[in-house]
């Protein structure tokens, strides 16, 4: 027996969004609290602290800022992903997913040399509160790349079978997939002054 | 999905406007982090400038700016109470635990 999904393709008459565009907002409201919680948790280490280190002492600067370029170019080809299959390109979609998940190959490449230049000088969330909020604001973050990554490549592979199917469907799954992309990027934005510059 | 070809080419050409912008600010906040403004005028800088990104991502490349009442509704309540987890830690202060 199958269900079909109601308002994945013309929006709810009376919210005049379709159910997944509302639903993935919802998820989002959920995801500022998480981070919300911890952004709040940095103010009370920093503001209780007799001593905070500079970020810059610890952290490389110029990685930070190479990945916050990555991440906002792969935000970039995303929307030119969805903005394909409103023009009903499908093969320029594929182009620019591809490119969006490779963005996020490139963070992570980037955040693991990152991660191995800390261990290599000894320095784990253990060594002090700075160090210790870094890794679990990063490493949080680092899960939500992946988990958009998995998603993103999903939606370029198995995933795009639907566009042959319903196009309308596929196209507003691909918005939904974006908005927790930029999502991702958006907490970056706010992650590099803060652990690397302030 | 209501959306001409003319209106995707318009939407497209913001976007590009929007990349170049988040591109000229993340130069700016690395720039800015290297100027001697003090501490807390480096605070607001740099936070006033991630704000600006943060709100050029959600408005255009999320599309807040054409988004429905709905949406905005969900918004208005998670600032709520995301405002009120991070002045948390100022409550606390203001009424700390007397040993």
């Amino acid at each position: 027996m199958s269900m079909e999904i109601p308002y994945t393709v013309s929006p709810r008459p009376d919210t005049g969004l379709t159910n997944g565009k509302i639903a993935i907002w919802l998820f989002l409201a959920s995801e500022v609290m998480l981070f919300g919680a911890l952004f709040a948790t940095y103010i009370i280490l920093r503001v209780g602290a007799a001593e905070w280190p500079d970020g810059r002492t610890f952290l490389s600067v110029p990685l930070a800022f190479i990945n916050t370029l990555v991440l906002i170019a792969s935000s970039m080809t995303m929307v030119m992903a969805w903005a394909s299959l409103m023009r009903g390109n499908f093969s320029r979609y594929r182009v620019f997913m591809a490119l969006t998940v490779l963005g996020g190959v490139g963070f992570l490449i980037i955040k693991y040399l990152e991660y191995s230049a800390k261990f290599q000088h000894h320095y784990y969330p253990s060594t002090n509160n700075f160090l210790a909020i870094y890794f679990t604001l990063t490493g949080l973050h680092a899960l939500h790349v992946i988990g958009g990554m998995v998603l993103n490549a999903y939606m370029w592979g198995p995933g795009a079978k639907l566009w042959k199917t319903n196009p309308t469907w596929f196209t507003n799954r691909v918005e939904n997939a974006g908005l927790f992309w930029h999502f991702v990027d958006l907490v970056w934005i706010f992650l590099f002054p803060i652990l690397y510059l302030l | 999905m209501a959306d001409s070809h003319a209106d995707i080419d318009k939407h497209v050409r913001v976007y590009k406007i929007v990349f170049g912008a988040l591109f000229v600010l993340t130069i700016a906040t690395w720039a800015v982090a290297y100027l001697d403004l003090g501490v807390a005028g480096g605070i607001a800088v740099a936070l006033l400038i991630a704000s600006v990104k943060a709100s050029l991502v959600a408005c255009y490349f999320m599309h807040l700016i054409s988004e429905k009442k709905l949406i905005f509704l969900v918004l208005a309540f998670t600032v709520f109470f995301f405002v009120g987890l991070l002045l948390l830690p100022f409550f606390a202060s203001m009424d700390p635990i007397e040993y």
